[in-house]
Formats: C-alpha cells, sequence, structure tokens
C-alpha cells in the first residue's frame, strides 16, 4: 500500500496553483488535508502524475465575517470548525456537526473544501451544508463563480468542478436568532461514515424551511423547500406536522428500495426534525 | 517460598518491566530493524479466488527482480498434515504453481530498493489467468457438484467427523429446539501485522529469519523442511511482536519465499505485511456453520445435544495447526461446561475458495459458545425459565471434580454455578428485568443475557498426540543462569508479545528465589537463545513455562544451596529466600555465590556440582491433559428498535484462572480478549461475494470495536487452583474472546422478545441483522407462537 509514482508541488500564492493547473497534458490532484486522498493513493486507486497540495496558499485559510454570512476558505479544518477557532452563523450547527466527523486525527487535518471536493455521499458536510443552504465559491483560470452546496455534488465523487477549477471558499449564511436545526447521523461506531443523515433547517423569520435525506448511495436528497414533508403547516410543529408518507415517496423517487435502508434514512430525518422542534 | 507480601512473587501485581520501552515507543519490531543494504519485497497476488496460471508476464526491465514459482523449484510447498483418519492433504507451494485457489495467493515476488519501488514493479507483472468457478460457501462447497479445489480428492472435504454417544435417549425429550446458527468470517487484526526480515550470514553460514511470530521453533522447523537445510542452518529471531493471536503462530508461505530469496540473492530482504494484505489474503479466522438440536426436560435439564457442525476451512492446511482444528475440536468441546447424557456430533472441514482458516484466541470455543449458550437461551424460553437458572441446573458442580465429561474432557477443578451466580448477581438481574418492563424513555429496549463456557488450555502430549499434527508439545524446557553480579537470566521457548511474560515468569522466579525482578531478564524469542518450544499457543505458556521456570529456578537453588552451605560451614537447615542462601547461624547472598562461583572457585568445595549456577530443566504437569479455567459472562445491553443499533449497559465477568501468577496482567488478558469478543458479537465481518472476492479489503470495511464500543467491563475473580500445575496455575490467555459473542446475542434476543422479533442466530448482530429479525418477526402470522419461546412463566 504505497502510492504510485507522481510529482509533488506546493505552490504558496493562488497564481502559482493556477498556472500548475494548467498542466493540460498532466492528470493533477489537489491535497489538502489528505485524509481520503492518502488512503486512495496508499491504494493506487488514483494515480496522479502531479499532486499539488494547497495548504501553503493563505488565501485557502482566510476567514470573512458580514453581517449576513460568513466566508471560510477551502483549507479550514473540521477541527478548526469544531474548536471555533474560525467564527460561527449557525447557532452552532457546524461545529456540532465538526465535532461528529470521523475522529480527531482525521478532523485536525481534513478540510472543509477537501471533503466537498471529494463528495462522498456518506460525508457530513454534502448533507448538512446543502440544509444550511451554502455555497461553494469557484477558482478558476478564467475567474470565480458560486455554486449552491446542493448543486455542486452531481453524483458519487462527482461535483460541478470544470478541469483547472478549485473550491476557494464555503459561503455559509448567517442563521436568524430564532432558527431551529437538526442533524442526525446514524453510523455503524464512533467515527464511521455514516448509514443515513437527516438535517433539517427551519428559519422562519428569512422564509427559510430546508430539509435532507443524506448519506445515500447518491447525492442527497434535498428539500430546497421542505414544506411537502410537513403537510404544507410546519407552522404547527414540526415534528407534529412531519409526514413520514412524503420522505418516503421522495426516497421511491430516488429509487432507494433495500428496507433497511429506506427505514435508517426515516428514522435520522425524524430524529433531526425532532431536534429542531425541541430547539 | 518467599513471603507473599513481597510484592513481586507469584501473586503480586507487579508493573510489567517491558512497558517502559513499549509505551515509549522504543520496541523493537521486525519492520524497525534496519539491516545494511536490505530490500524490499512485494508480492504479486492472485486477484481471482479459483484460477488457472497461463502465463506470467514479466517486463524485460524488472527481470532478475520478480520470482516465480519456476525459480523456487526445490522448495517444497507447505503440507499440513493430520493423522486423524481420512484427512486429506492439501499442498501449498510458496509461490502458486499451475492453480491459484484463493484471492491474496502469492504468485509472484517482486525486489527493490523501497516498498513503494516493489509494487510498482508489481504492477507492472501481467499474470494470464483462466477463472474458475469459485466454492464461496462452505455449505456449497460440501454439496454435491462444487467444483473441486483439489481435483485429487474428489470432493472438498479436508475431515469428516462423528462423534456419538447413547442420543437415542435423548430423541424423545419433552423439549426440543433446533437452530441454525452461523458466526461470520474474521480477520485477527494484531496491531502489527506479519513482517519477515531474512539474511544469509556468511561467516556462520546460516540463514538469519526475524519474523512476527508467536512459535520461532516451530518456524524454523517448518522453514527446515520447506527449504531443506538442516535445523543448525537456520536462526529464527522473534523480536517485539505487537499482538499475535493465533495469526503469528503459523508458518507463512511468505516466509520459506523470503528465506529463499535471502539464501539466493547475496542481500538482506524484508517484506512487512500491510493491511490490506493481511485482510484478504492470510489472517482469516472463525467462520463456522451449525445446525444444533437441544433436548430437555421441562425444568430445562438438559437430555443431549445433537449437532452437524461445518467450518470454512479455506483453500490450505495452515502449518502446523492442520485445516480441521476448529472443525474436529467443534466436536470434542461442543459440550462446554455442561453435564448432560446424550450427545452427537458430525462435522465437515469443508475446502473454499479463501484463505486457509487459522487459529484465534479462543480457536473453535468463540463458535460452540455462541452455538451451545444460543441454544440454551431458547430452551429457557420454552421451558419458561430464567436462561441462567437453566445454566445453573446443567453445570458442573464443584463436588463433581475432577469430572471427565461426555467426550472425556478432563475438569481439573472449580465451582462454575458459583461464577454464574456472581455473574448475575452483580449485574442485579432483578432489577434489570423491573427496568426491563418498564420501557425505555426514548423507545430502547432493554436486554440481559448470560454465557459460561470453559477453556482446555497447556493441553500437552496426551492430547495433540491422537491429532498427528506436525506438532505435539512434550516437556516444556527452561534454562537459567545466575550472573556473576547475582542477576537472573531465564531462557525459554515460549513468546511474549503482549502477554506480560518478561514480568510474570520473573515473578515465578522471583517466588523461589527471592531475587528482584529488576535483576531477572527474560530472554525468548531466539532459536539460538532459547530451549526448543512449540511456543507460545493455546493458553499455555504460564502452565508450561511458568512451571519450567519454577523446576530450573528449584535446581538453581539446590546448586546455590550447596556452594553456600559449605561457605556458611552448615550442613544441614541450609535453604534459599528473599535473594540468600540462609543457614541456622547466618547467611549469604546469592550474589556472593556467584562471584564466589565465577571469579573465585578456589574458594569452593572440592565436591560441587560442576554443572554450576546454570540448568536446564523440563516440567510437565502432573496430568497433561489441560487445565480448565472458566467464566461466567453477563451482559446488558440497550437494542434501539428503530435503528437496530446496540449499546452494552454493563458487563460482568465472573472469571477462575486458578492461582493468578499476576492478577493485573490477568485482568488485562480478559480486557483485550472481551474487546475481542465484542468486535465478534457486534462488528466483525469479512464477507465474500459469489466469486470469492474478499469485500472487507480496509478497515472502512472491516470494523473494529474501538474505545467507544468497549464499555467499562467489571471483573470478579475466583481462584480454585489447579491440583496438577505449578502453583495451581491455569492458561486464561484467550478466555475473554469466547463468551461476548454468546452473552451478547443473548441479551439483544432477550431484548428482542419484547416485539415478538425471531431471533438473531448470525455473529456479528449487525443493526441489519437485528431490523431484519424485528421485520421478519412482524411478518409471522400472529397465531404463530414465537420462535422457541413461549414467554416467561407468570
Amino acid at each position: 500500500m504505497k502510492p504510485a509514482p507522481f510529482e509533488y508541488e506546493r505552490p504558496d500564492d493562488l497564481d502559482g496553483l493556477i498556472a500548475l493547473m494548467r498542466s493540460e497534458d498532466l492528470f493533477v490532484k489537489m491535497l489538502a488535508g489528505g485524509q481520503s486522498l492518502g488512503p486512495m493513493l496508499n491504494l493506487r486507486l488514483v494515480q496522479p502524475d502531479l499532486l499539488v497540495d494547497i495548504t501553503a496558499i493563505p488565501e485557502l485559510k482566510r476567514v470573512e465575517e458580514n453581517s449576513d454570512a460568513v466566508v471560510l476558505g477551502a483549507c479550514v479544518t473540521h477541527a478548526d470548525i469544531e474548536d471555533r477557532r474560525v467564527p460561527d452563523a449557525t447557532g452552532g450547527a457546524l461545529p456540532r456537526v465538526a465535532r461528529a466527523i470521523a475522529y480527531r486525527a482525521v478532523r485536525n487535518r481534513g478540510t472543509l473544501g477537501g471533503s466537498l471536493a471529494h463528495a462522498d455521499p456518506a460525508a457530513d458536510w454534502v448533507s448538512c451544508l446543502a440544509a444550511i443552504g451554502a455555497e461553494v465559491l469557484i477558482l478558476g483560470a478564467s475567474g470565480r463563480r458560486t455554486v449552491p452546496v446542493d448543486e455542486f455534488m452531481t453524483g458519487v465523487f462527482q461535483v460541478a468542478l470544470e478541469p483547472g477549477e478549485l473550491v476557494e471558499a464555503v459561503r455559509i449564511p448567517r442563521l436568524s436568532r430564532g432558527a431551529r436545526w437538526g442533524f442526525h447521523k446514524i453510523a455503524r461506531k464512533t467515527g464511521e461514515m455514516a448509514q443515513a443523515i437527516g438535517a433539517v433547517l427551519h428559519d422562519m423569520e428569512r422564509g427559510i424551511l430546508r430539509a435532507v435525506i443524506g448519506a445515500t448511495e447518491s447525492v442527497p436528497i434535498v428539500f430546497s423547500d421542505a414544506a411537502a414533508l410537513f403537510g404544507g403547516n410546519p407552522e404547527a410543529g414540526l415534528a407534529k406536522a412531519y409526514d413520514a408518507g412524503a420522505a418516503a415517496r421522495a426516497l421511491d423517487d430516488a429509487g432507494i428500495t433495500d428496507p433497511v435502508g429506506r427505514q435508517l434514512h426515516l428514522v435520522a430525518l425524524k430524529r433531526a426534525i425532532n431536534q429542531a422542534a425541541q430547539r | 517460598m518467599s513471603k507473599p507480601d513481597s510484592g513481586q512473587g507469584v501473586g503480586a501485581r507487579a508493573l510489567r518491566k517491558e512497558d517502559d520501552r513499549l509505551l515509549r515507543g522504543r520496541g523493537q519490531f521486525v519492520a524497525d530493524l534496519r539491516l545494511a543494504g536490505m530490500k524490499d519485497v512485494a508480492f504479486v497476488r492472485s486477484p481471482l479466488a479459483h484460477a488457472r496460471i497461463r502465463g506470467i508476464g514479466i517486463p524485460e526491465a524488472h527481470r532478475g527482480n520478480v520470482f516465480t514459482a519456476k525459480d523456487l523449484a526445490g522448495v517444497k510447498p507447505i503440507r499440513a498434515v493430520s493423522g486423524l483418519a481420512g484427512f486429506k492433504v492439501s499442498v501449498q507451494p510458496a509461490l502458486a504453481e499451475g492453480k491459484i485457489r484463493h484471492v491474496g495467493e502469492l504468485v509472484a515476488m517482486c525486489v527493490a530498493d523501497t516498498r513503494a519501488a516493489a509494487e510498482d514493479v508489481a504492477a507492472a507483472v501481467r499474470l494470464d489467468l483462466e477463472e474458475l468457478p469459485a466454492v464461496h460457501d462452505m455449505l456449497q462447497g460440501r454439496a454435491a457438484g462444487a467444483p473441486l479445489l483439489h481435483e485429487g480428492w474428489g470432493d472438498n472435504i479436508f475431515l469428516e467427523t462423528h462423534v456419538e454417544c447413547d442420543i437415542g435417549q435423548a430423541l424423545d425429550a419433552p423439549i426440543r429446539v433446533t437452530r441454525e446458527i452461523r458466526t461470520a468470517r474474521q480477520c485477527m487484526a494484531p496491531i502489527e501485522g506479519r513482517g519477515v526480515v531474512a539474511h544469509w550470514d556468511r561467516r556462520l553460514e546460516q540463514l538469519v529469519v526475524y519474523s512476527a511470530a508467536q512459535m520461532p521453533h516451530i518456524v524454523r522447523t517448518g522453514l527446515s523442511e520447506c527449504l531443506g537445510l538442516d535445523h543448525g542452518k537456520i536462526r529464527v529471531v522473534s523480536p517485539d511482536v505487537g499482538g499475535g493471536f493465533g495469526y503469528k503462530g503459523i508458518l507463512l508461505p511468505e516466509e520459506v519465499a523470503l528465506g529463499w530469496l535471502a539464501m539466493h540473492c547475496g542481500h538482506p530482504v524484508r517484506w512487512i505485511e500491510d493491511r490490506r494484505e493481511h485482510l484478504t489474503a492470510s489472517a482469516n479466522c472463525r467462520e463456522h456453520h451449525y445446525v444444533i438440536t437441544g433436548y430437555a426436560d421441562r425444568d430445562g435439564r438438559l437430555l443431549g445435544i445433537d449437532c452437524e457442525a461445518t467450518v470454512d476451512s479455506g483453500a490450505y492446511s495452515s502449518y502446523p495447526f492442520s485445516a480441521c482444528l476448529e472443525a474436529a475440536q467443534v466436536a470434542s468441546i461442543l459440550p462446554g461446561p455442561y453435564d448432560f447424557p446424550a450427545y452427537r456430533c458430525r462435522t465437515w472441514s469443508v475446502a473454499t475458495n479463501k484463505c486457509g482458516i487459522l487459529p484465534y484466541r479462543g480457536v473453535a470455543r468463540t463458535g460452540v459458545c455462541f452455538a451451545l449458550e444460543l441454544t440454551l437461551d431458547a430452551i429457557a424460553r420454552e421451558a419458561g425459565i430464567e436462561p441462567h437458572e437453566v445454566r445453573l441446573k446443567n453445570l458442573v458442580r464443584p463436588e463433581q471434580m475432577p469430572f471427565d465429561n461426555i467426550t472425556k474432557k478432563h475438569f481439573d477443578s472449580g465451582d462454575y454455578p458459583e461464577a454464574l451466580r456472581r455473574a448475575v448477581d452483580a449485574v442485579d438481574l432483578a432489577a434489570v428485568r423491573v427496568r426491563q418492563r418498564k420501557r425505555e424513555a426514548d423507545g430502547r429496549l432493554i436486554g440481559v443475557g448470560t454465557a459460561v463456557y470453559c477453556e482446555q488450555a497447556a493441553h500437552g502430549t496426551s492430547v495433540y498426540a491422537g491429532w498427528g499434527i506436525p506438532m505435539v508439545p512434550g516437556y516444556e524446557q527452561a534454562t537459567a543462569r545466575l550472573t556473576p553480579d547475582g542477576g537472573l537470566e531465564l531462557r525459554v521457548g515460549v513468546h511474549s508479545h503482549g502477554q506480560g511474560m518478561e514480568t510474570t515468569l520473573a515473578q515465578v522466579a522471583h517466588e523461589i528465589l527471592g531475587i528482584d525482578i529488576a535483576k531477572i531478564s527474560v530472554i525468548h524469542g531466539d532459536t539460538a537463545f532459547t530451549p526448543y518450544s512449540t511456543g507460545t499457543w493455546g493458553s499455555r505458556s504460564m502452565v508450561m513455562a511458568g512451571g519450567a521456570v519454577a523446576s530450573t529456578c528449584r535446581e538453581i537453588a539446590r546448586r546455590a544451596t550447596e556452594i553456600g552451605a559449605w561457605l556458611l560451614k552448615a550442613e544441614t537447615g541450609v535453604v534459599v529466600r528473599e535473594g540468600k542462601v540462609i543457614g541456622p547461624s547466618g547467611s549469604v547472598t546469592l550474589e556472593e555465590v556467584a562471584r564466589i562461583w565465577y571469579l573465585r572457585p578456589q574458594d569452593l568445595p572440592a565436591h560441587v556440582n560442576p554443572g554450576g549456577l546454570e540448568a536446564t530443566t523440563g516440567y510437565k504437569p502432573a496430568r497433561d491433559s489441560g487445565t480448565f479455567s472458566y467464566a461466567a459472562h453477563a451482559a446488558v445491553v440497550t437494542v434501539d428498535p428503530e435503528t437496530g443499533a446496540v449499546e452494552i449497559l454493563d458487563y460482568v465477568i465472573a472469571e477462575d484462572g486458578g492461582k493468578l501468577v499476576n492478577p493485573m496482567v490477568v485482568d488485562g488478558q480478559i480486557y483485550g480478549g472481551v474487546a475481542q469478543g465484542i468486535g465478534t458479537a457486534l462488528y466483525e465481518e469479512m464477507p465474500f461475494d459469489s466469486s470469492g472476492q474478499p469485500l472487507a479489503s480496509t478497515l472502512a470495511d472491516y470494523l473494529l470495536p474501538g474505545p467507544t464500543e468497549v464499555p467499562d467491563l467489571r471483573i470478579i475473580h475466583m481462584e480454585t487452583l489447579s491440583p496438577y500445575t505449578e502453583f495451581g496455575v491455569k492458561g486464561i490467555g484467550e478466555g475473554g474472546a469466547i463468551a461476548p459473542p454468546a452473552a451478547i446475542t443473548n441479551a439483544i434476543n432477550d431484548a428482542l422478545r419484547a416485539l415478538g422479533a425471531i431471533e438473531v442466530l448470525q455473529s456479528p448482530a449487525t443493526p441489519r441483522r437485528i431490523l431484519e429479525a424485528i421485520a421478519q418477526g412482524k411478518q409471522r402470522p400472529a397465531s404463530g407462537a414465537p420462535q422457541g419461546g413461549t414467554g416467561e412463566r407468570s
């Protein structure tokens, strides 16, 4: 379990990075925390010609905060969020999610941008940030663009990055003071990848009700307007109004047929909703 | 004997001497060795489970660095024969010849300056394989018409056995429960995998093999056979080893291949197993299938057990234990600690296209305990009696000791019912039942389960001679040398790889001689320095090597007494105690005795024993049929009926290991064993697809219990001495891993009764299996009685 040979570069500014990514005749992979890429390299599941380590670029660690959002650079780690070394605009939701990602050793190195770009369906951020309504800030040779997290992941290990583009940062909207959220993960044991994730955000002041069924075998099922999950009447109380049948129909639509898998997804969502209702 | 309060003798909770280096990361493992000019080996392994080799393509650039079976002409294959009637022999070449029989089988050996470069070479080798239909399951392999692994056999059965004792008288018992029970294939997962460094010592004209091994002398004997070298031309060194559990007790084809390579290539070579190799190509164990029927009267008294057991033995018979160790043991140990009058058991050891099944801590006991203890709970449900009460009615009683059970196992001593009573009291069964009826606020269900086992350990010549495997243990020897400064060197052929024997064997010597354990060094793991021994396996080391150390230290004491008496001018009443030779009117230290023997021989008596202060003696217990340690485990769990998640709320072990040389070390053995047992119960599983591909190739797929999955374990010690051994010790190394799957699964099934679920009868009890048991219970027609249960008597 040793990687196949590769070249290694560690640029210290964005210009240098963009120049390297233009190497069109090379298979280039970016390395941030390496918590997924490292094992894949060792197993020779991925054999890049050039590995570009992006952890020396200050811009990718940047943190910006304003009245309606927090922008976190791609190389902010899960532990940075868990330990609140970066500001939190979500009333504790993100630190709580971060705290339950894998193990502390993984959180110390693993990054927000890396997790999104890797797009493992069982990972926490692709589901949680979709529920929060975050956006991915993308940088490429031709400039910058923004994609909502729920449109960013396009398939298993597939994302909406064009060749030469990278995740520069994530924009996390500031939740209202009265926003309610819930996040429930079902995993075989502490630190394992999720078997099911339920996430819900009810931010009445901003008119937002979102829900996610995550850790499916493909992209998360995102309800950007989740009113239908609550019989169109979330004001009656999320737990009370929750219509499990509507969630089950979404699983049907997604082609999820395994009875045990369906049950876990429904339980995770229900528990996330109950959590939000109690907040 | 020295005073019990000395803090260093037998019974003391002495801190482990070896931990200073191990906990500081200063141990020396195989992968820490650096030899000048050493190159790394990576293997080309079979990607298919069953195939014929049509060709092996070696790129021109790598010729000379890639070796195949053709190059190893003259190397003999590994043949682990059992003398049991009808056993069929598999032939396992170090590198595959003609045919491949499991994924991960060695096909070519690639050498380069680093492991990464060696893997590059391996990746460039092209295999031309003709895939054959695979035997991916033992029941499939047993059936007529299955593909054949070893064509000459005519079937896939290594060995079939049959024992029967009066089963006819049980058949009309009022309670009769039949269950089909399965245990998953597992991997042993010591924190250090296997590893080999080999070189040819030109001065000594000797092949030196460093190997992460539990049984270095057996590796030497195996290498001698395969490589055609005299024993004197081979030295095997087993340095610090990070856990064995049985995996490091077998001769590896990698050891043979690297041994050959070191003899031919002119430089040292190294292979360090990686975790993928470990999981998919080697360390497999445990896979059993049972159809078991328990017969009982209405009071829950067992009238008989009837069982058909199948073991998935994998492709090859492993050296030295053979492919039938598990199944043949199943037949003899299935009755466990219970006394009942009728028994029948048929077993099959089936060859499949998987790597060979290897003995893992507990060996067959974990499987038979699971099968029998689940059956006892089913009988209890049928009889409407608390499960532990059924056990109390059937356990061998203390007044029967020593006791020969229905398969002629000779139980040396113990009070089994008392251990169970203590475990049940400790979890407060009555309070658990009250809580269970009240239901938890969060909807989870409570369950309680028990399991009892006995662990035959240190079984010797009389047991193994009948098996006819390549290794039969005889007398165990130990060498002791009093050094000129009054220290003591002990040389033993067993190996310590986590058991703390550098401390506990020193405690035994201290008990006899009174020398401070800081001045006692235990030398082990090197065939050049230690007496021949079958090594560390079968929970034998403290009984056998501990006995040998005691016996040799007594000989040293006799020799020192002779010199001391001369120095003290005393004729009688001279003894060795507290590191001194003590006479009626004075004493002389062992250090002074040693100094005179080595440095001032002119002061010695004329008639002194010329053997001096170094001695080797051999030891065997008064009966070598084995010691019987035992324990009752009691588990209280919650089951989340929505997710199938299990949490262990309480876990009690009431254990009797005879005299405990170091109770702290025994606690450690139990903690580690139970952690592995929890893995067996809830997490660990190596599934295969129908083409024989192993599906858990990394630790992301093969789940091991971690710190949050192992609860605080509560241990209750009993100490019933064995009448046959030095100090009354019993072997205890494996017990912790035997009972947890049974106790935990019984607790889960106890919890699931409230939902009318069917029983979970397969390990591990994963959330999926639990949810399916609940779902199947719901689908059952409402009129049908729950499987095997009629509810408690009220």
